[in-house]
């Protein structure tokens, strides 16, 4: 079995290395990629259509703002299954782990975390709001987000996460991340354009068209922010005690 | 040049640490490996000019998925048979 | 074109880019198709994953170009503040201007570096649904070892007609030698196997099929207490409805659990029978019983 699933593989792997042959130089910057008019218009025009400095924010969050879109709903998606799948599931073995760990939460650990979790939170926030002039965005800001929750459901206990942030509200903040996307984008297109073209909430809002696509790109990240962040501490908390909800990590 | 050897160090540390992480017996050390194995691609991929790619490896795959996969293996069996 | 050291200058000097990502993209793929543990098999699968992630990325490099977030000289915002550099006269007027070509050149791809970032970001996502599923199956079969899984499998589907005798008679033949040969292949799995079916000889022989008792008694000595054992299944397999069968085996597993007294019967059936039940063994037996150690 373990031999004969080299061969595949190593099939694969002529192929994929006989290929490599083919695929530009390193670094070069007229490779087919790069040199595309769809790349080069995404450098260039970037500051102009939207005077976001960060070409990756603009064009995940503008100019290819569906697929982002679909992509947290994808995350959103994820998550629910998660919940679907461990909601009943089979709870009677719950004391017979292979580690059970029921010790008090340690003095040191809880402290240093109590003044850690505000930095992580205001980091967060740094990252989204800053993802147009800085490596960040929703994605990111979002993760941290949630990695803050995590943090304080190891160094106490789940219990002491969930009522900060019970996974009913996590459900809802995750929809509601989504809900803020399609907004965004429908109520441009109730405005005149077309779904996410975020120029026309010129037309109601007191700024340029440009600056009408930064902020919308902002409130984009902010809906991508929410998704992520409710999504990644259900995630954890639903993998940790299987669904349970309760003793964990 | 110093970013090739750089470059060419981190190259081969992944397909080690990729290695390591598949061979290792106990599934903790397997998926704490895979965090460090994250967190090289994270470097390299800074070092190739995706700094929101980095960035993005660095909080999601160094850090969610190990706590992720960590806090599953807590409720399985920690021993793999290969 | 490759004569020499062409290929080798080619391969590993030029393009050591390309060729790790082959070589992490191959050790993710044999690691889903021939890791035994479905954790190390998610573990392949995310390899594979950011192996594609470094092609993706590493087409988008341009040689000497920067970071794809602009320049202060060409930033919409950060052009008021660099006013003094001068060299972009029209800037100072008009606010951002389209790059020309030359300029484009210094910035690296974001495309990319986009499609990437979202790539990650659905790639934890579904990394969690599938430790979610690991952790079901887990629930479901008391073990996540793919071969296990499939032999629990294969156990059910031989319980749900013990109604059609000759037919799974043949079956549990067919599956003996297969079995056998799947068993004896991985040296790790078959000793623990054997030696689990020995632990836990009680649900084993719960769990036999009618047929498969007919089969073995012909040719091992069966203690009577067994047989009983055997009787006693055949009765609760007959009773209850061959639509679902799993809700039955596990209840009966539950029940036969905390009960002491099976240790000795199986001792002497268990050597000959682990061909053909070591595979049945673990079906019904849920993970607290972890016999390896």
């Amino acid at each position: 079995m373990k031999k004969l699933s080299l061969i595949p593989v190593l099939l694969v792997g002529i192929l994929l290395i006989y290929a490599s042959k083919d695929f530009p130089e390193w670094g070069d910057p007229s490779s087919p990629a790069s040199k595309s008019p769809l790349s080069s218009h995404f450098i260039a025009n970037t500051g102009v259509d939207t005077e976001v400095p960060n070409m990756v924010t603009a064009v995940l969050g503008d100019y290819r703002g569906f697929d982002t879109m679909f992509e947290t709903v994808v995350v959103f998606i994820a998550g629910m299954a998660v919940l679907a799948i461990l909601k009943n599931s089979d709870n009677k073995k719950s004391g017979k782990r292979e580690f059970e760990v029921d010790a008090e939460p340690d003095i040191i650990v809880t402290n240093t975390v109590r003044l850690l979790v505000p930095v992580i939170q205001i980091f967060a926030f740094y990252v989204l709001a800053h993802g147009h002039v800085s490596p960040g965005g929703g994605f990111q800001g979002g993760v941290l987000m949630g990695a803050s929750f995590i943090l304080v459901a190891l160094s106490w206990d789940l219990d002491t996460a969930l009522a900060r942030f019970p996974l009913g509200r996590c459900t809802i903040v995750a929809g509601a991340g989504i809900i803020l996307y399609g907004g965004i984008g429908l109520l441009s297109m109730f405005l005149g354009g077309e779904f996410l073209d975020y120029a026309e909430l010129a037309n109601v809002f007191p700024v340029s068209r440009e600056m009408a696509r930064y902020y919308a790109i902002l409130g984009v990240e902010i809906g991508v922010g929410l998704t992520v962040t409710a999504i990644m501490f259900s995630l954890y908390a639903n993998l940790s005690t299987e669904g349970r909800l309760k003793g964990g990590l | 040049m110093g970013l090739e050897i750089f470059n060419t160090f981190i190259l081969l540390m992944l397909v080690v640490v990729a290695l390591v992480s598949l061979r290792v017996k106990d599934l903790l050390t397997a998926s704490v490996v895979f965090g460090v194995y994250s967190f090289l691609m994270c470097l390299l991929w800074a070092e190739m000019g995706a700094v929101d790619v980095a960035f993005t490896e660095a909080t999601v795959g160094a850090g969610i998925s190990t706590v992720v996969m960590i806090a599953t293996i807590f409720n399985l069996k920690r021993k793999s048979s290969d | 074109m490759f004569e020499g050291g062409g290929i080798i200058n080619e391969l590993f000097i030029e393009r050591l880019n390309y060729l790790i990502y082959v070589v992490l993209l191959l050790i993710g793929l044999h690691a889903m198709i021939a890791k035994n543990n479905l954790i190390k098999k998610l573990i392949g699968m995310s390899i594979f994953q950011t192996a594609i992630i470094l092609f993706y990325v590493s087409v988008g490099v341009k040689e000497g170009a920067t970071i794809p977030i602009y320049l202060p000289e060409h930033d919409p915002h950060g052009s008021h503040a660099s006013h003094s550099d001068g060299n972009e006269t029209e800037q100072s007027n008009h606010g951002p201007v389209v790059l020309d070509a030359e300029l484009v050149k210094g910035y690296s791809n974001p495309l990319p570096h986009v499609l990437m970032l979202t790539a990650i970001v659905v790639g934890v996502a579904t990394l969690g649904l599938a430790l979610a599923l690991c952790l079901r199956i887990y629930q479901g079969y008391g073990t996540i070892e793919e071969d296990e899984i499939l032999a629990k499998i294969e156990k059910q589907e031989m319980r749900s007609n013990p109604s059609d005798v000759l037919k799974s008679a043949d079956s549990s033949k067919q599956a003996t030698s297969r079995s056998a040969k799947s068993v004896s292949k991985p040296k790790v799995s078959s000793p623990r196997s054997s030696k689990r079916s020995k632990a836990s000889p009680k649900t084993k022989a719960k769990a036999t099929s009618p047929t498969t008792k007919a089969k073995t008694s012909g040719t091992k000595p069966v203690s009577p207490k067994r047989k009983a054992a055997a009787s006693k299944s055949t009765t609760t397999g007959s009773k209850k409805s061959p639509a679902k069968p799993k809700t039955a085996a596990s209840k009966s597993t539950t029940k036969a659990k905390p009960k002491p007294r099976a240790k000795p019967k199986a001792k002497p059936t268990a050597r000959a029978k682990a061909k053909s039940t070591a595979k049945k063994a673990t079906a019904s037996k849920p993970k607290p019983r972890t016999p390896k150690k």
